[in-house]
C-alpha cells in the first residue's frame, strides 16, 4: 500500500507545476523592470498602449536601475530601465544590450528655505559636498551649518551628481537617502540641510533650488546643456528586441508619448535635445554644426 | 499480498462450507462466488485518509524545500564576499568603513551591527516595563469592557503599515528630537523610539498570554495565604510566568531587529560608528533596502549586501534558537 502513496505524490508533484505553467498563456508579455525614477512614465505608456493593443501585457517594476541592469543582462525580462550607461556599472557586458534612450531628467541641487542662498557656484557646490566647507555663512548665507544629505550610494541620481559635480572626488560620509521623496521631505523641515532631486518633485515652494553659476534649473536650459545636470533614461533590450518589444518601445518614442506623457510626468522629450552626451559625459552638438551658431 | 488472498478465499470457503456465519449472503447468489478481490480492496474512507496523508507530506516538503533554497541562496550570496572577493571575516565583521564598490578593503559592517543591536536593545529595554504594565492591567485588574478595547487598540496597532510609522517619526519625532536635544534628529534615538511602538502590541500581547498561562490556583493559594493583590503579582504571577515574559521580549527583539523600512526613514542612513543617541547612522536592514536594486548581481557591493542578510538570517536563527531554549528550561 506504501508504493500507492508515493505513487500519488509524484503525480502530484509533477502535476501541480505543469498546470500552473499551463494556466500562464503567453501573449506578448513585456516586462519591464528597473530604474524607478522613470515607472511612472512606463507604467503610464504601458496602460495606454495595453488600451491601444489589448492582445498586448505589459508588466512595469520599479527595484532600481543595478537590478533592471542584471536582469536583462541575464535574460529574465525584455526590458531593463536604468538612469545610468549601462557600460559605468562593473558586472554588465553592454555590449550585449542595446540602449533606446527615452527620456530625459534634470537633476537640481535644494536646500532648506532658511539657508539665505539660491546661487552657487560648481566649485562651491563640489566643496560642500566633499566636506570642505561646512557653514552657509561660507558661501554668502546665514552662520548655520551645512547638513548634507546625499543619496544612495550607486543610485543613479548620484553617480550622475557625482561625475558631474564632485569630477571624481569622494563625497563625505554623510546621511543617505533612498527616495526623492524622502530627501524633499527632510530637507524642507531640517534646517541647513542640502541635497539634489529629480525636476520632477523639485515642482513645490516648501523648498529652495539652487542655480549654478547663475543658470536657473529650468527645462530648456537642459535642451542645451546650459543647465549640464541631467540624466537619461535608457530602456536597455538583450541584443535586438523582439517584434512586440520593439513596437513597444517604438510607442514610447512616438510623438503622442514624447510631447504629451513625457512632459506631463516632468521629463523632457528625447527629440527635442539639441546636444547629445555619452558614457564618458562628452558632449556633441545634434544637427548641422552651422545652424547651431 | 497474493498469499494473504489467498489465506483470505479460503477462510471465506470454509466459512461458507461449513455455514458459520448464515449472515454472509451475496446478492442471494450461491455462496461460492464471493469475489475476494473486492473485499480486500482499500474503502473510500482509507483513500481519503491517504489522499489527506499525500497532500500533508507534500506541503511539508515544499516547505522544507523552501526554506533549504532560501538558505542556500543567501548564503551562496553572502560567503560568495569571502570566498570569491577574498574579504576578511574579522573586517567584516569589526571595520566600519563601508564602501564596496571600492574594493574588498572597504567591506566593513561594524557600524551597522553596532547601530543594529543599539536599536534592537534600546527598543526593548523601553517596551518592556510598559508591556508588563499593560498586560498586567488587561489579566490582573480589568477583566471586563476596557480590557478588550486595550486588546484591540494593541492589535489595531500591528496591523499598521511600517511606512507610516517611518512617515510619522519623520514628521513628528526627527522634528522634536532636534528641537531638543539639537542635531539634525535623525539617528539611534529616533528609530528606537519608532521600534518601541513597533514592538510594544507584539510584546505586550505576548506578556498577556504568559500571565493567563499562570494557574488560577496559584493566585488563590496566594490570596488564602493572607497576601495582598499585588504581593501576588509580584511574588507569584511574575515569577511563575518570567520566562514566558523573556520568550515575548525574544520575540519583539527578534521584530526590531528585522525591520527596514520605517528605520531606513528616520536613522539617517550614513554608515558611520555612532557617536551618540542623536548622530545619524545605518543599520543592517537599512543598508540592505536602500542599495539592493543599485548595485549589479554577482559583483562585490551586491555580494556584500548579501552577507549583511546572511548576517540578518544568522541573527533570527539565533533569537528562534533563545527562544527554544528558554522554553526547554521552563
Amino acid at each position: 500500500m506504501r508504493k500507492n502513496n508515493l505513487g500519488s505524490l509524484l503525480t502530484l508533484i509533477l502535476f501541480v507545476p505543469l498546470l500552473l505553467v499551463g494556466c500562464s498563456k503567453d501573449q506578448a508579455k513585456i516586462t519591464v523592470v528597473g530604474a524607478s525614477s522613470v515607472q511612472p512614465l512606463v507604467e503610464q505608456a504601458g496602460n495606454d498602449y495595453h488600451l491601444a493593443h489589448l492582445s498586448s501585457n505589459i508588466v512595469v517594476q520599479g527595484g532600481g536601475s543595478g537590478t533592471g541592469l542584471s536582469q536583462v543582462q541575464a535574460g529574465a525580462v525584455e526590458i531593463g530601465t536604468a538612469d545610468v550607461f549601462a557600460e559605468t556599472q562593473p558586472g554588465i557586458n553592454a555590449r550585449k544590450l542595446v540602449d533606446h534612450q527615452i527620456a530625459v531628467v534634470g537633476i537640481v541641487p535644494i536646500a532648506n528655505k532658511d539657508v539665505g542662498v539660491s546661487n552657487l557656484s560648481a566649485k562651491n557646490l563640489m566643496r560642500i559636498f566633499t566636506g570642505k566647507i561646512t557653514n552657509w555663512r561660507q558661501v554668502g548665507g546665514k552662520n548655520l551649518p551645512i547638513i548634507v544629505i546625499n543619496r544612495s550610494r550607486g543610485s543613479g541620481t548620484r553617480t550622475i551628481f557625482e561625475d558631474l559635480i564632485l569630477q571624481g572626488k569622494e563625497a563625505i560620509n554623510s546621511q543617505e537617502q533612498d527616495s526623492n521623496g524622502t530627501v524633499k521631505k527632510i530637507v524642507s523641515s531640517t534646517p541647513g540641510t542640502i541635497s539634489y532631486i529629480s525636476f520632477p518633485y523639485a515642482n513645490d515652494s516648501h523648498i529652495q533650488k539652487l542655480s549654478i553659476n547663475q543658470v536657473k534649473p529650468v527645462n530648456h536650459n537642459i535642451l542645451t546643456n546650459k543647465w549640464p545636470l541631467w540624466a537619461y533614461e535608457h530602456m536597455y533590450t538583450k541584443g535586438k528586441p523582439s517584434k512586440s518589444t520593439a513596437a513597444f518601445i517604438d510607442y514610447v518614442l512616438s510623438e503622442k508619448v514624447q510631447k504629451n506623457l513625457v512632459p506631463k510626468t516632468g521629463y523632457l522629450s528625447i527629440h527635442e535635445m539639441k546636444v547629445s552626451r555619452d558614457s564618458k559625459n562628452k558632449i556633441t552638438k545634434i544637427g548641422d554644426p552651422h545652424e547651431q551658431k | 499480498m497474493s498469499k494473504n488472498k489467498q489465506d483470505l478465499q479460503e477462510v471465506v470457503e470454509q466459512a461458507i462450507a461449513e455455514q458459520k456465519v448464515p449472515h454472509v449472503k451475496f446478492k442471494k447468489t450461491a455462496p461460492q462466488n464471493v469475489d475476494v478481490a473486492k473485499l480486500t480492496k482499500a474503502s473510500k474512507e482509507t483513500r481519503q485518509e491517504r489522499w489527506g496523508k499525500g497532500l500533508t507530506f507534500l506541503a511539508i516538503i515544499l516547505i522544507g524545500i523552501l526554506i533549504i533554497a532560501i538558505i542556500g541562496f543567501v548564503g551562496m550570496h553572502g560567503l560568495a564576499t569571502f570566498t570569491s572577493d577574498k574579504v576578511n571575516i574579522g573586517h567584516f565583521l569589526f571595520s566600519s568603513e563601508w564602501n564596496p564598490s571600492a574594493g574588498s578593503s572597504h567591506v566593513g559592517a561594524g557600524a551597522m551591527i553596532v547601530t543594529s543591536f543599539a536599536v534592537t536593545l534600546l527598543a526593548a529595554l523601553i517596551a518592556t516595563p510598559f508591556a508588563i504594565a499593560v498586560a498586567l492591567f488587561m489579566t490582573e485588574f480589568e477583566l471586563g469592557k476596557r480590557s478588550s478595547l486595550l486588546q484591540s487598540v494593541m492589535e489595531l496597532l500591528v496591523g499598521i503599515p511600517s511606512v507610516v510609522y517611518g512617515f510619522l517619526g519623520l514628521t513628528v519625532v526627527v522634528p522634536a528630537i532636534r528641537t531638543i536635544f539639537g542635531g539634525t534628529g535623525f539617528g539611534i534615538l529616533a528609530a528606537t523610539l519608532i521600534l518601541f511602538v513597533m514592538v510594544l502590541p507584539t510584546i505586550t500581547s505576548l506578556t498577556v498570554d504568559a500571565f493567563k498561562a499562570v494557574p488560577k490556583e496559584l493566585r488563590k493559594s496566594s490570596a488564602a495565604l493572607g497576601a495582598t493583590r499585588w504581593q501576588t503579582i509580584y511574588h507569584v504571577v511574575l515569577r511563575a510566568a518570567r520566562s514566558r515574559i523573556l520568550t515575548a521580549i525574544i520575540f519583539g527583539m527578534a521584530r526590531a531587529f528585522g525591520e527596514a523600512l520605517a528605520v531606513q526613514m528616520v536613522i539617517g542612513n550614513a554608515v558611520l560608528m555612532p557617536a551618540n543617541l542623536v548622530s545619524p547612522s545605518a543599520t543592517l536592514t537599512s543598508q540592505l533596502t536602500s542599495q539592493m536594486g543599485n548595485t549589479v548581481m554577482g559583483t562585490l557591493p551586491n555580494n556584500a549586501l548579501w552577507s549583511l542578510a546572511l548576517l540578518l538570517l544568522a541573527m533570527s536563527l539565533f533569537f528562534n534558537f533563545l527562544v527554544r531554549l528558554i522554553g526547554k528550561r521552563s
